[in-house]
């Protein structure tokens, strides 16, 4: 224990605690600087990044007694006092929608007032080498680049009345990104003292084990207050997305299935919790043989229900996929393998729960409160209205956070302690953890006519899900409806098997599987145009599916299947990238070689053939001000600010007058998941609905007709019809108990039909479609790849914000790139942000957006989901580029340096034969 | 004993590890993410407020860089080509925050075999003073990283500094980095070299390092040797002068690509050495 004195944020302040603790720990808890966030405490993300003496240094790498009689400056010091609360560049950020989720925008502020203090004006290289340090998961780092170099910006204006829709507002939920103010799941603590959770982990893929007698554990360390463990669980042992898939133990019961299960979860105070070693638990283990996705289904078994271990198959037919192709059609086929890979976002999961009376209460970041709610009811064995969540903000999600991850534990730990409970998990704890995009096994055939159209199309993916369920029946029924690629072809015969290993568990990762299958499809398409000496664009555009095409499903698309346009609009841009390449080419001698490639997609909005519902209200308080009461969580990708555009047009009411309220299950209806790129779609709709009611409600009560505007006035409204205007007084009316004296309600579920057999059905309201290309310059001497330029034509219905929505593009776009290129999980190899490579600002190359609006009949306003269309793209367009520029067709992704110079030289050999 | 210690002179730090071993802290890029999960390893000796060790020296035969000294001081300091390839280093050993708190001798005690910094200074031909009650010796900085995380630092030893020798004519560094991304990137391999020229422009000497290929960088005695008294060229570079690496396969790449990119990366680094440019500095 030391006394330090330092300056904090133009203040001298002391810390009274050891000089060894990370600088990031002590502001976060000695100081009650939150702002500062803790993505790694490896210095591989940047998150955590200060000014200390007005240089940027990671806090998690700077200890406490280095930075005496120093200056430490922290983002909630950003701003200079009498600015309105934001400095420039935070006005900045907000404008350009520099800030998805949040996590990361402290640590890119400083790093990026560092850079603006030296040079005032910088340009693009000098911004990306200044933020460099910094990993951002959401963004693609495009708008952050914008933002400071347009460090003077002003803040967007609000729109007026009834032009909400289409507005490029700043995000709702922005000023408390951008000031360090937002609450994530480590920055929300109980009221006074709590208890910590540590679980004990298995090191082996796969194992027995028993815990032997933990008395010499408690004498050892006085203060553990409890170890739990498979019994101490009051209900359900097991949880799991569906209601046949409940197969994951909140802690292992003798047997563990993949590294990183937990086995036992020591709770009790913090420090206490941190002395004990792992070789003091008593546990033994008897390693069994690993079962890995070679040779599963000669395995042994992992689950009793899962024979041959595959957890289940899904399966799309259509005309005759063994009719004899017609004379002079060109056949193409082709086998790829994916890796596993990890969400990466920089929050690691964390939370508290605590019990009040027979209630529990959770405090944690989450995708999914309602489905929390229901699975820790039935683990704590209590009735989910007994349970409360609380979503915090939440650092990025992607799918990952659509699990069960420190809730089980927390809750159950506050349960029997009657303490608060907190976890918050270390990096290699949520790496080496949680679930992971499944890797596949993909193997295509397409055939097409001589008159250049699809005949058929065989597809078969085998998905690596891991020891556990979770997500798996989602991708298994989800791919073989994509499968084809966003194409109209009549013989059809897809696939899929989710297929069990002692792997982490695979789960839900933006797409669901139908990223790993595009990269199958569209290396088919590009195949089969050079079979027939077609441009591959031209030959998708032939090819794509349109108004009125039936789907491999045997659904017939209405309006806004608008892949065409998305083609047309990238056709100037393709036709002048591809010349430029080959000039480039030509002219060149050393080892770069450019190319130019294409990647399509079609992505259904909502659950697969599921009913999805989601409920919202909105009410009127007495003051005049509205409250939208969503349940829909904003994990960064802006539903807390499209929902509110709606519901202000809808309502007929400025966006400013709307307050919001999100997803707290004791206050909000059952939004349901943000998952499957619905929130837009489903959610919107719902508050479409909800604020028309309650704009009925006001209009009857005005006695108004549908035309009327509402004027919203402190305490009144005043409704203005045909020339009459009435004034409602509001102090009078009696308030329910949220505060509102008028209210909406309203519920959309998209209309779906089940899939039958051979996966005849309506699987999904509306799908999306897309377009991308990518130029890319290979290093046919190492092997590099560098990603130049992306233009990206997406058909989104309606942009309700253009700045969210570009903002998912290219977000998705930078996902898209590191499956491509770089992102491979390996168990036990890669549980850190270092080993495991995820794009830094250097690698996503300037993205052009075009944005196609042909309102979708469905949807709010005619908009529809882009949060996963934006991914599916990309990686299959930097492929084709690969094999554009050097002739080389990668199989195997990531495109690691290697296996491109592995699949070069391949080429060459094929050439020489 | 103190836990932590922040000595404010070399006697008193040595002095304390004359006493016992301790956990030297400079910088803390490498003795921080070490420890994510598990608690630091003590007692420490916190060197960051040791005097007069921060500043890079000039001399008139050697340059002088001491234990504290950063990659960010590296990277803004006043220096000739030939430290070309350090400089470039310092500006791709981990992002802005790590090269403002990093040292580059720390670097080189980590003893990591992928450092960036420990083939450009074999190829500056370093050598490392190490300080202790009992005196003060001078390795070549070959005799000190012994392998992997394995240096000659005896428990009761300060390295103080580098020193570097001034060549005599015209000189310049290259550092050729692999990695599968643009910022925060550990090499696949790296290729760190020095040519000091004659007034034709042919190389008079030259080192040649290689990092990530083994257990620790390595010089190609080989190459350097088939260098001299030519103009560098790519086409020097054959399969026997790689003949010291020792490549791994790991999660970065295989060994077999390691020997493919590495010969490739030399091949560059002595087009590079080899530029007009290059030869007139």
């Amino acid at each position: 224990m030391s006394v330090i004195g330092f300056v904090l944020n133009g203040r001298p302040v002391v810390a009274t605690t050891s000089p060894a603790r990370r600088l990031a720990a002590v502001l976060r808890d000695e100081f009650g600087l939150t702002g500062t966030k803790i993505g790694c405490d490896a210095g591989d993300c940047g998150a955590c990044t200060v000014l200390l003496d007005g240089a940027p240094v990671c806090a998690c790498l700077t200890a406490l007694g280095q930075v005496e009689g120093r200056a430490v400056a922290t983002v909630e010091g950003l701003a200079e006092p009498g600015t309105g609360g934001l400095a420039p560049l935070q006005r900045a950020f907000l404008r350009h929608g520099a800030a998805q989720c949040g996590i990361c925008t402290p640590g890119m502020l400083m790093a990026a007032a560092a850079l603006l203090a030296r040079t005032p004006h910088p340009d693009e290289a000098a911004i990306a080498d200044a933020l460099g340090g910094v990993l951002c998961r959401c963004t693609g780092y495009r708008a952050i680049i914008a933002a400071v170099a347009d460090a003077a910006a002003t803040l967007p204006d609000e729109p007026p009345s009834g032009a909400a829709v289409g507005a490029r507002v700043a995000r709702r939920d922005g000023v408390e990104k951008v000031t360090g103010r937002e609450r994530f799941g480590a920055d929300a603590l109980p009221a006074g003292p709590f208890l910590t959770v540590r679980a004990i982990r298995s090191p082996h893929s796969h194992a027995r084990f028993t815990i032997g007698d933990l008395a010499p554990l408690f004498a050892a360390h006085p203060a553990l207050a409890r170890v739990l463990t498979a019994a101490d669980v009051p209900g359900s042992l097991h949880y799991g997305i569906y209601a046949t898939g409940k197969d994951q133990p909140v802690l292992a019961e003798g047997r563990v299935r993949h590294r990183g299960e937990p086995v036992c979860a020591l709770v009790g105070p913090a420090e206490a919790l941190a002395a004990i070693a792992e070789a003091e638990l008593p546990i033994t283990w008897e390693i069994l043989p690993p079962v890995g996705f070679d040779g599963a289904s000669a395995a042994e078994p992992l689950h009793a229900h899962a024979p041959e271990n595959i957890l289940c198959r899904g399966r799309v037919r259509a005309g005759e996929p063994d009719a004899a192709p017609p004379a002079g059609a060109v056949r193409a086929a082709i086998a790829i393998e994916t890796s596993f890979v990890e969400h990466a976002y920089i929050e690691p999961e964390a939370g508290y729960a605590r019990r009040v009376g027979d209630r529990i209460e959770i405090v944690a970041c989450t995708q999914t409160p309602y489905m929390d709610r229901d699975a820790i009811a039935a683990i704590l064995g209590i009735t989910p209205e007994q349970v409360r969540i609380v979503p915090t903000a939440v650092g990025g999600g992607f799918g990952g956070k659509l699990d069960l991850s420190i809730q089980p534990l927390i809750a159950i730990a506050a349960w029997l302690t009657g303490r608060p409970v907190r976890m918050v998990y270390s990096r290699p704890e949520s790496m080496g953890s949680t679930t992971k995009r499944h890797p596949a096994r993909i193997r295509a055939e397409a055939v097409a006519g001589a008159d250049g159209r699809l005949f058929s199309v065989r597809f078969h993916g085998d998905f690596n899900t891991g020891a556990y369920a979770s997500w798996g029946p989602t991708v298994a029924s989800r791919v073989p409806v994509h499968a084809t690629g966003p194409y109209a072809a009549p013989n059809v015969l897809c696939t899929s098997a989710a297929i069990h290993t002692t792997d982490p568990p695979a789960g839900a990762f933006r797409g669901f599987g139908v990223p790993q299958a595009a990269i199958a499809h569209e290396a088919l398409m590009d195949m089969l145009a050079d079979r027939l000496g077609l441009d591959p664009l031209e030959f998708r555009l032939r090819n794509a599916l349109r108004p009125g095409s039936r789907t491999p499903t045997g659904q017939v698309l209405g309006a806004g299947a608008a892949l065409a346009a998305c083609l047309e609009a990238l056709r100037p841009r393709w036709r002048a990238w591809r010349d430029e390449a080959e000039v480039f080419n030509a002219a060149r001698r050393d080892p770069e070689r450019r190319g130019v490639g294409i990647g399509c997609m079609w992505y259904g909005i909502g659950n697969t053939s599921l009913s999805n519902p989601s409920a919202m209200a909105i009410g009127l308080a007495r003051t005049g001000r509205v409250v939208l009461f969503s349940g829909a969580v904003d994990i960064g990708q802006g539903s807390n600010t499209v929902l509110a555009q709606i519901a202000a047009d809808a309502l007929g009411a400025p966006l400013a007058m709307i307050d919001l309220v999100t997803g707290d299950t004791d206050r909000t209806l059952d939004a349901g998941k943000t998952s499957a790129s619905r929130q837009t779609f489903v959610s919107g709709n719902a508050a479409l609905r909800a604020a028309r009611a309650l704009r009925a409600e006001i209009l009857r009560r005005a006695n108004a007709g549908p035309a009327a505007r509402i004027a919203f006035l402190p305490g009144a409204l005043q409704v203005s019809d045909a020339g009459r205007t009435t004034t409602l007084a509001l102090g009078a009316l009696p308030a329910d108990a949220d505060g509102m004296v008028l209210r909406g309600e309203g519920e959309f579920d998209p209309p779906t039909t089940p899939l039958d057999q051979d996966g005849q059905g309506i699987p999904y309201a509306s799908f999306a479609f897309a377009a991308q290309i990518a130029e890319v310059a290979v290093d046919t001497a190492l092997g590099t790849v560098t990603v130049r330029r992306i233009a990206a034509a997406h058909e989104v219905g309606r942009a309700i914000n253009p700045t969210l929505v570009e903002g998912q593009i290219h977000g998705g776009i930078a996902q898209g790139l590191g499956l491509a290129l770089m992102e491979e999980y390996v168990p036990g190899r890669t549980e850190n942000l270092h080993d495991y490579l995820i794009p830094t600002i250097g690698d996503v190359p300037p993205i052009e957006v075009m944005l196609i609006e042909q309102a979708d009949p469905l949807g709010p306003f005619g908009a529809k989901g882009v949060g996963e269309p934006a991914l599916v793209a990309t990686a299959p367009a930097i492929l084709n580029a690969i094999a554009a520029a050097t002739g080389a067709r990668i199989t195997r992704v990531p495109a690691t340096p290697e296996r491109v110079l592995a699949a070069i030289r391949a080429a060459k050999d094929r050439g020489r034969a | 004993m103190d836990a932590w210690l922040r000595p404010t002179s070399l006697a008193d730090a040595l002095a304390a590890l004359a006493a016992a071993p301790r956990v030297i802290l400079a910088g803390g890029t490498d003795l921080y993410p070490s420890h994510v999960t598990t608690p630091l390893p003590g007692p420490i000796l916190d060197i960051s407020a040791l005097p007069g060790l921060r500043r890079i020296e000039t001399h008139a035969d050697h340059w002088r860089i001491p234990c504290l000294a950063t990659w960010s001081d590296i990277a803004g300091a006043d220096l000739p080509p030939v430290f070309d390839g350090l400089r470039a280093a310092a500006r791709q050993v981990g992002g802005v925050q790590v090269q403002n708190a990093g040292t580059v001798i720390g670097n080189l005690c980590n003893a990591s075999p992928a450092a960036d910094g420990v083939p450009n200074l074999l190829a500056l031909e370093a050598t490392i003073e190490l300080a202790s009650r009992a005196g003060t010796r001078h390795l070549p900085l070959e005799d000190f990283v012994l392998g992997n995380r394995r240096t000659a630092r005896r428990p009761d030893e300060l390295a103080v500094a580098l020193r570097i020798p001034r060549p005599p004519g015209p000189a310049r560094g290259v550092f050729e980095k692999l990695g599968a991304r643009r910022y925060l990137v550990i090499s696949i391999t790296m290729v760190a070299a020095v040519a000091e020229y004659d007034a034709a422009g042919a190389v008079r000497r030259a080192r040649i390092a290689v990092g990530a290929c083994g257990p620790r960088a390595v010089r190609l005695p080989g190459l350097e040797a088939a260098l001299e008294g030519r103009r560098p060229e790519p086409a020097l570079v054959t399969t026997a002068h790689l003949a010291p690496l020792t490549p791994i396969d790991d999660v970065r790449a295989s060994a077999g690509y390691r020997l493919v990119a590495t010969a490739e990366l030399l091949r560059r680094a002595l087009a590079a050495l080899g530029t007009p440019s290059a030869r007139a500095a």
